[in-house]
């Protein structure tokens, strides 16, 4: 099978976008039954549900350019995690409810700008999904920014692990603001989008009284297919069913 | 095919209930986009999904497919597009007031949409008792679509149609 590596560029785009929700929704999923509240198992399901939907959109369109007869399924359950291109944020495991706001806080204001800024691509199929997504992701990121506040500017107990779980995800951010493609009329360059997605994270420390971490490493390599040893534990999960039995439809 | 054919079938479309509230057509919806007739008689029909995770989205395109060759169509190929977005401002007054009447607080203007916050909510009205003294529970309800209230005055939870 051919690796996402040698994909054209705009196929890359499609499939790097998709991957990072796909993980994404994987990991939040994991949350179901666990959270602290019924209403959060609720609120994550969705979140993830909705992550998902966008997923299956990339991955088909992607699947679409490559022109190789490779559909969403394909690309989600038969890839090895060498040839996924989602950023390392996304595959980090939970951790605890803080550290799993915080990566949400992270992960939808960074979405939140890119859909907003892709609405304009000059790809109809991008810049469709692009609106239709961004509603969504508006939702994603005003949860995690009520959570954030109300842990942060909580009890001791709450803002020590609120701020724990930043401090956990901070090395990860830089990655989501490499460049991901060469396409200056269709895709958006990740840098450009830096100084809104640090003017709205930094309000919300602020508000939330927790200090913005000064990690002393960052992670590299996910768009290009370099993962955290534990990518490849949730693919094991998530293609199993799959992959145990080629083929199978609900 | 003539005009009134089509004008029959697009009705036909937009008669379909919602599998998941059924007490809305999708015409009520507002998500069937287009429904074009080719020269070979293939019906082409335009949806556009709530939510892109939407899991009702197939089965909308199922009962589609069913309601058409039920009113004459032969093929049909239903298509799923996704812009414009849809907004729940292409309700209808119509949908709104059987949401209602179901018991689900209708929504209100997407003013949020272009890129306001979402923070502060606009208060649903109770759909059971009418008090405005009502609370959100969480942005998040039994469908993507939906959000969790519940009244200070009846102390009854309801659903509310998620302004997007």
């Amino acid at each position: 099978m051919t690796g996402a590596r040698t994909l054209e560029p705009l196929a890359a785009y499609a499939l790097a976008l998709g991957d990072d929700a796909l993980i994404l929704a994987q990991r939040l999923g994991e949350w179901v039954a666990r959270a602290p509240q019924i209403e959060e198992d609720v609120a994550l399901a969705n979140i993830a549900l909705d992550l998902l939907g966008q997923a299956r959109t990339l991955l088909a369109y992607a699947g679409q350019v490559e022109g190789a007869g490779r559909g969403e399924d394909d690309l989600a359950y038969l890839r090895d995690d060498r040839d996924f291109r989602n950023v390392q944020l996304v595959e980090i495991p939970n951790g605890d409810f803080a550290v799993t706001m915080a990566r949400l806080l992270v992960f939808s204001a960074y979405q939140y700008e890119l859909y907003t800024a892709l609405q304009d691509s000059g790809d109809p199929a991008l810049a469709g999904l692009a609106g239709k997504a961004v509603k969504e992701v508006a939702y994603h990121r005003d949860h995690a920014t009520q959570w954030v506040l109300r842990l942060g500017d909580g009890t001791e107990e709450s803002h020590a692990r609120m701020q724990a779980g930043l401090d956990q995800i901070w090395p990860y951010t830089e990655e989501l603001f490499d460049p991901a493609s060469d396409l200056p009329d269709v895709g958006v360059d990740p840098a450009t989008l830096r100084p809104a997605w640090a003017g709205y994270v930094t309000a919300v420390l602020t508000e939330a009284t927790c200090r913005q971490p000064e990690p002393a490493w960052r992670s590299r390599g996910g768009r290009d297919g370099l993962h955290t040893e534990h990518l490849g534990h949730l693919l094991a999960e998530m293609q199993h069913l799959h992959r145990s039995h080629p083929g199978a439809t609900w | 095919m003539t005009d009134s054919n089509r004008a029959v079938l697009l009705a036909a479309a937009r008669a379909v209930p919602d599998p998941e509230l059924p007490v809305l057509t999708l015409g009520d919806l507002g998500i069937i986009r287009d429904l074009q007739v080719a020269g070979d008689g293939t019906v082409e029909v335009e949806l556009t999904p709530t939510y892109t995770g939407c899991p009702a989205t197939a089965v909308i395109a199922d009962d589609v497919r069913d309601a058409l060759r039920q009113a004459g169509a032969g093929q049909v190929r239903v298509r799923t597009v996704l812009a414009p977005a849809w907004t729940t401002d292409w309700m209808s007054e119509t949908g709104r007031r059987k949401l209602r009447e179901y018991g689900i607080a209708p929504p209100g203007p997407a003013g949020h949409a272009d890129g306001g916050p979402v923070r502060l909510a606009l208060s649903a009205r109770c759909p059971r008792c009418g008090s405005a003294d009502t609370r959100e529970v969480s942005h998040f309800g039994s469908t993507p679509c939906k959000a969790l209230w519940t009244c200070r005055s009846c102390a009854e939870p309801f659903d509310s149609f998620k302004a997007i």
